[in-house]
């Protein structure tokens, strides 16, 4: 198992926010709106630097996807803030018609997503947004795993002509990603090569799918871990590539089981080259007030229940 | 003026003509707002806007159009057809497979002219502020029109808009309201009353004008009138009323005709009230 260390912990939407601000420098169409959430977006920076291409919209997500179409139109490139809930569900129709049906180069960015917001509890806790976004004709959804990861993907869906869903979250994680990656939009990070299971994580659950494999390594199992950073467009190739040579597979999501990242595996594998998968993600189920660690245990979602879920799916290989 | 008064009411009366005939065809459409704003949309692309029929989506230095209310799609298609925008030929397509002519406007099949999808309502306004915010950005001295319905106003979102564009001084943008009193289960009265639009908009911070949109001249005078009020720091109504079906007797002033398509002899009764000025598609 290839040794992963880190120095630090940071919250991906800091790395959202150092992105952002970057963008603004790189170019000039660059405009940022916020729905009264500027704080929790980490977008001090750009709004220092850019105020005039700062957006303030107020408590009004509707109008603000709805002008963030609009201002493309003119050659802005919008980046909208809000946390995952209010930049989906109660968004929808916005996004479906105004954005994604008119093919508009809005960037949707989302803090607060999954259960590690923690206390606020489930009316704020989404976990169905990857699902709603990835149903979009043209929308590519991203779900990054550390601060350098999400920096890196902010800045390179800067450079993506479409509508984009950027999703990220609240609590600090390890920063385990190189600072000066190259983020391919569609491509798969290979974080462990192995030959017993295929482990496909996104989002926070890549630093976890980590220590996951630590546990495996001492069990005798070598787990070959990829991070899954852009749940649509997906890199099918490197997916079918790592579950030939392993012959199962476990994905690893902060989401409902329906409708995300195991879900668009499952289609793949059953229309190309079937083979045992486990899921861990949350039951079908809303979350609850917690602190993110007891939330990620009681949900299931520890790197235990990922050794579990290899043993299960390594039992049910084909002898 | 580019036309006459006289004129601009030939081209509505063909207008219409188009409407009642590609709705007719396909025996599906929205032809009772599409009538009750022929002489707007005539008034707008024959005389208001400065606008470029070559169609770039981006718009930059001419005055951008969106309609938020977009079942009245045939009347737009027509103006856009009959503006040289694309051929008018293409009518024909409305709303059957593998044309650009959707139900409801899209930019999905490239029709030019069209720079949003409409339809599902409430969302043409922020959409136009967000045009408008660009303009501005862009220092670009055009203006951004748009048309909603009355009955839409009862979307949420647009009140959100609402209270965005005095906020922020979006003073480059010119809304009009087809104010026809109709949606399609009845009269808005009845439905879910507006009370006072002219209120509400004044109390948000809006500078209210208001017009018969049913009358050439008057809808001129209220467009010319709007434009010189832009730049004040204010955004713009105009509540125009109209009557939905308007220049067909039997189909004006009800909620009947909001989404259903008249049979073979309702379309010869009503084209003999519309004179053919610039020939059928």
């Amino acid at each position: 198992m290839k040794k992963y260390t880190y120095t630090e912990k940071k919250d991906t939407r800091s790395g959202f926010g150092a992105g952002l601000h970057e963008a603004g420098k790189r170019n000039e169409n660059v405009v940022a709106l916020c729905a009264d959430l500027v704080g929790s977006l980490k977008m001090d920076a750009f709004i220092k630097d850019f105020p005039e291409r700062f957006i303030q919209v107020g408590i009004a997500e509707a109008n603000m996807m709805g002008i963030a179409a609009g201002l493309t139109i003119g050659g802005k490139i919008p980046f909208t803030g809000t946390f995952a809930n209010f930049s989906t569900g109660r968004v929808y129709d916005q996004i479906r018609q105004s954005i994604a049906y008119s093919g508009k180069n809005v960037k949707i960015c989302a803090s607060h997503a999954g259960l590690t917001l923690g206390e606020d509890g489930a009316t704020h806790q989404i976990l169905e947004d990857i699902g709603m976004m990835k149903m979009l004709p043209g929308m590519v959804v991203i779900n990054p795993c550390d601060y350098n990861q999400t920096k890196a993907a902010t800045l390179a869906i800067l450079e993506h002509e479409g509508p984009v869903y950027l999703r990220f979250g609240r609590p600090t994680v390890p920063v385990f990603t190189p600072e000066d990656q190259k983020f391919e939009i569609g491509k798969a990070w290979m974080v462990n090569e192995g030959t017993d299971v295929t482990i496909v994580a996104t989002g926070h659950m890549v630093w976890r799918a980590i220590e996951a494999g630590e546990k495996l390594a001492e069990m005798g199992i070598d787990a070959e871990i990829i991070n899954i950073h852009t749940i649509k467009p997906l890199d099918e190739e490197a997916i079918l590539k790592s579950v030939k040579k392993t012959g199962c597979i476990v994905t690893c999501e902060e989401h409902n089981k329906l409708g995300g990242l195991g879900e668009s595996v499952a289609h793949l594998l059953t229309t190309t080259y079937l083979a045992p998968q486990e899921f861990v993600a949350v039951n079908d189920s809303f979350g609850e007030s917690g602190t993110p660690d007891q939330l990620m245990t009681k949900y299931k979602l520890d790197p235990s229940d990922i050794v579990a879920a290899v043993q299960k799916a390594i039992s049910r290989k084909t002898k | 003026m580019k036309h006459t008064i006289s004129e601009l009411e030939n081209i509505a009366s063909q207008v219409r003509r188009d409407v009642l005939r590609m709705v007719h065809a396909v025996q599906s459409g929205h032809p009772g707002g599409s009538l009750g704003c022929a002489d707007f949309f005539t008034a707008l692309y024959f005389e208001i806007l400065n606008h470029k029929p070559e169609f770039n989506m981006d718009g930059i230095g001419e005055d951008l159009f969106f309609l938020s209310n977009g079942h009245i799609s045939p009347v737009w298609y027509s103006v856009l057809a009959r503006s040289g925008y694309f051929e008018v030929s293409e009518l024909a397509t409305f709303r059957k497979i593998n044309s650009r002519l959707q139900g409801h406007p899209t930019t999905h099949e490239g029709l030019p002219g069209i720079r949003i999808a409409s339809g599902s309502l409430g969302q043409g306004t922020s959409v136009a502020i967000g045009a408008a915010l660009a303009k501005k950005l862009n220092h670009d001295k055009s203006l951004v029109y748009v048309l909603t319905g009355d009955g839409e106003l009862q979307e949420g979102q647009n009140w959100e808009a609402f209270m965005f564009a005095p906020h922020h001084e979006v003073d480059n943008l010119i809304l009009t309201v087809d104010y026809n009193g109709q949606q399609i289960d009845g009269p808005t009265e009845k439905i879910l009353s507006l009370k006072s639009l002219q209120n509400k908009f004044e109390a948000f911070g809006w500078q209210v004008i208001s017009c018969d949109g049913n009358n050439m001249e008057e809808v001129l005078k209220a467009m010319h009138y709007a434009k010189s009020l832009t730049g004040k720091g204010k955004p713009i109504v105009n509540l125009m009323s109209t009557q939905m079906g308007y220049g067909v007797d039997f189909m004006q002033g009800s909620n009947k005709w909001h989404g259903a398509a008249p049979n073979d002899e309702q379309l010869a009764n009503a084209l003999t009230q519309l004179k053919e000025t610039l020939g059928d598609y």
